[in-house]
């Protein structure tokens, strides 16, 4: 019987294999940031050991940092304690650091990509969920905890029990202004938030194929929303493309021999997965969440759901809670919510593809009268190429706010927050209670439909700005 | 981590059941960037009682916990088991762990021992008649003692744990025991994987 491609990425890792005990798995790139990784080093320092390959470790510095006012100190004393600790960290032990202010600092899983360090076949950890972001170059990329961090410093590698696989499968194309991240929303929604626990994903089909490098790393990154391990997609043309030429990318001979291993990287045509699911992409539409998971989701031409409209009596209590929460009305529709803060960025949707289509539908029009909307890149290399391309002219003129590189307000870590009540309309990837600051209320949307609903000032589509010019 | 063969230190009576990680140490000291100095905040709302046992002279010093039954229930936090370690207890004797914490203990080193009830008792009585003595945790025959043989009894603790304990084997260590096979398997990795760092 053949391999599907995790298990060949898998098998090409494994140093140490025996019945019974978990396999030692060789990790190729180790991605730091410094919210989970002080106890780690500090683990090193008492047990008197040292990184063993500084040379395949990075770090980056992005869930606290600020996006204003970047070249002063961070205000936040908490914020300002870790940053400060992982520079010492890195500098004690020889780790590369991309700190605030240099040109490659960003989110750590826009970073790697960016780098050219991100490549088919590898393995790649983070103590960061979301590093199933890197999968969609054809690697295993999975989230470790803060022990597992110290484990993967001391040893470059970690004791590993082989997950199952599974297949999902999305035929036929995605309709025009249907994007990646409407895809995966519905993906999640159709799962459930638990149906991908214990294994790795591999997203494949003809939508998939069409997908450039970033909508494949949106689709990636929100696998473990619906608890997979780890999501991957085969490398191929679309790919190597992306990776030719970057700084840390194989060149010359190299980059031959490693396209060619590349190109082997595919499931066997009678290779079995544990699992599969098959979707229909041709009836996709703009997909945005009402909930508080990223689970509970509708299409944008649905209405907020009601407890009734669920079986299950955990669903039913889930949905009352949620829609508490949220401050919304069983059969309200979509279109007709009306947001404060339109957010556009996150390792999700903060590259540079997501910050050209907003500007392409934001240009000529202005954010509507009390929403604001936030532009943050994913790293300032796509901040700087935003730039050459005019595209911060686009978003200020608009009455946007063009912010500096980081996580921002995915998560409620650093300054930008969301007021107690307020609500976003949000290119990220989680919807949890108090994400993106205590008491704020959270639709997970993507690119274009929060560039329009920044316009309309309610949940809205490109579509809906195009009937507002006709009818005028 | 240090390899644990046996140790001798004051013991410390804890008469109380289901002490649960939050009360061991509260989330407000979880805050720190260390894996040290978790001390400050190890029993902190009991700390401000005089009478509580730690704050007895005798006991300032101790070594090894003498727990009510059902100790480190709760919350997962390794911190526990840190701020244990960072004020100088090597050894945690209960009749009944939580499953969580006793895993944490293993991991960091700290000897998490299951004793019978009536153990618990005879040495909170010996505690009780001596003030400040000592009592004596053998791994290697997995026995505690006290100097006047009032108290000789065996304790529990899992094979593999008491074997890396005695090795002196975090799970970190194990694996730089397999170092030739991982040094064999970095002689394997094409040239062409990419570096963060270039000679
Ligand atoms: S952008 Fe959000 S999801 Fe991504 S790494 Fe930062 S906090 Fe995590």
């Amino acid at each position: 019987m053949g391999k599907t491609l995790a298990e060949k990425v898998w098998d090409e890792h494994v140093v140490r294999s025996t019945p019974g005990e978990p396999d030692l798995l060789y990790i190729d790139l180790h991605l730091i940031h410094e919210v989970t990784s002080p106890q780690a080093f500090d683990g090193l320092r008492l047990a008197g050991r040292k990184v063993r390959r500084p040379d395949l470790t990075l770090a980056t510095e992005d869930h606290n940092v600020p996006t204003v006012d970047w070249d002063k100190p961070i205000a936040d004393p908490v914020s300002k304690t870790q940053v400060d600790t992982l520079r010492k960290n890195a500098a004690d032990f020889g780790v590369r650091l991309h700190p605030l202010g240099d040109v490659e600092q960003g989110i750590v899983h826009v970073v790697g990509p960016q780098l050219g360090l991100t490549q088919p076949g590898m393995t790649i950890v983070c103590g960061d969920s979301h590093t199933s972001t890197h999968g969609a170059f054809g690697a295993i990329a999975f989230g470790i905890g803060t022990s597992e961090v110290e484990h993967v410093l001391a040893t470059q590698t970690l004791p590993q029990a082989k997950p199952r696989t599974m297949a999902v499968t999305v035929n036929g194309s995605l309709p025009e202004g249907v994007t990646a991240k409407d895809l995966v929303l519905t993906l999640i929604a159709h799962t459930g938030t638990g149906g991908g626990q214990g294994y790795i994903v591999e997203y494949r089909g003809q939508a998939i194929e069409e997908l450039s490098m970033e909508g494949r790393m949106t689709v990636c990154n929100m696998s473990i929303e619906w608890g997979a391990k780890a999501g991957l997609i085969a490398p191929d043309q679309t790919t190597f493309d992306y990776i030719e030429g970057k700084p840390e990318a194989p060149q010359g001979a190299d980059w031959d021999a490693a396209v060619a291993h590349w190109k082997t990287l595919v499931t066997d045509e009678d290779a079995e997965f544990d699992e599969e699911i098959v979707l229909d992409a041709s009836t996709m539409t703009p997909f945005v969440t009402w909930g508080t998971n990223p689970g509970q989701g509708v299409p944008l031409g649905a209405t907020v759901p009601s407890p009734d409209d669920f079986e299950d009596a955990t669903d039913k209590v889930a949905t009352e809670k949620a829609l508490e929460y949220m401050g919304l009305e069983a059969g309200t529709p979509m279109r007709e919510i009306k947001v404060d803060t339109v957010f556009v960025g996150s390792c999700t949707n903060g590259r540079i593809e997501d910050l050209r289509l907003a500007a392409e539908i934001i240009e000529g029009h202005q954010v509507a009268e009390g929403t604001r909307l936030l532009v943050v890149p994913g790293s300032v290399r796509v901040r700087n190429q935003a730039m050459e391309e005019g595209l911060d002219k686009v978003f200020i003129d608009a009455g946007a706010e063009w912010r500096g590189a980081g996580c921002s307000m995915c998560l409620g870590m650093n300054p930008d927050q969301l007021a107690p009540q307020e609500r976003s309309a949000s290119t990220s990837n989680r919807n949890f209670e108090g994400r993106q600051g205590k008491g704020g209320r959270t639709h997970l949307v993507s690119v274009p439909v929060a560039a329009a609903t920044a316009i309309r000032g309610t949940l809205s589509s490109p579509a809906d700005l195009d009937l507002d010019t006709s009818s005028r | 981590m240090e390899k644990f063969t046996s140790h001798t230190g004051v013991g410390v009576p804890l008469k109380r059941s289901n002490v649960d990680t939050d009360q061991i140490i509260p989330a407000v000291y979880l805050k720190r960037v260390t894996r040290t100095g978790f001390e400050d905040g190890l029993f902190a709302a009991w700390r401000n009682d005089p009478d509580f046992v730690l704050n007895q002279p005798a006991y300032a010093a101790g070594s090894v916990l003498v727990a009510g039954p059902d100790f480190g229930t709760g919350s997962s936090r390794e911190h526990a088991v840190w701020a244990l370690q960072n004020y100088g207890f090597k050894v945690v004797l209960s009749a009944r762990f939580a499953d969580i914490f006793r895993g944490n203990s293993g991991k960091a080193g700290l000897v998490a021992g299951q004793v019978d009830e009536k153990v618990v008792q005879a040495l909170w009585d010996y505690l009780e008649d001596n003030p400040g003595g000592q009592i004596t945790v053998d791994l290697e025959a997995k026995t505690v003692s006290t100097p006047d043989g009032e108290v000789q009894d065996s304790f529990d603790i899992d094979d593999y744990t008491r074997w890396r304990l005695l090795e002196g084997l975090d799970d970190i260590g194990i694996t730089l025991g397999h170092e030739d096979q991982i040094a064999a398997y970095e002689a394997t990795r094409p040239s062409w994987k990419p570096a963060t760092q270039h000679a």
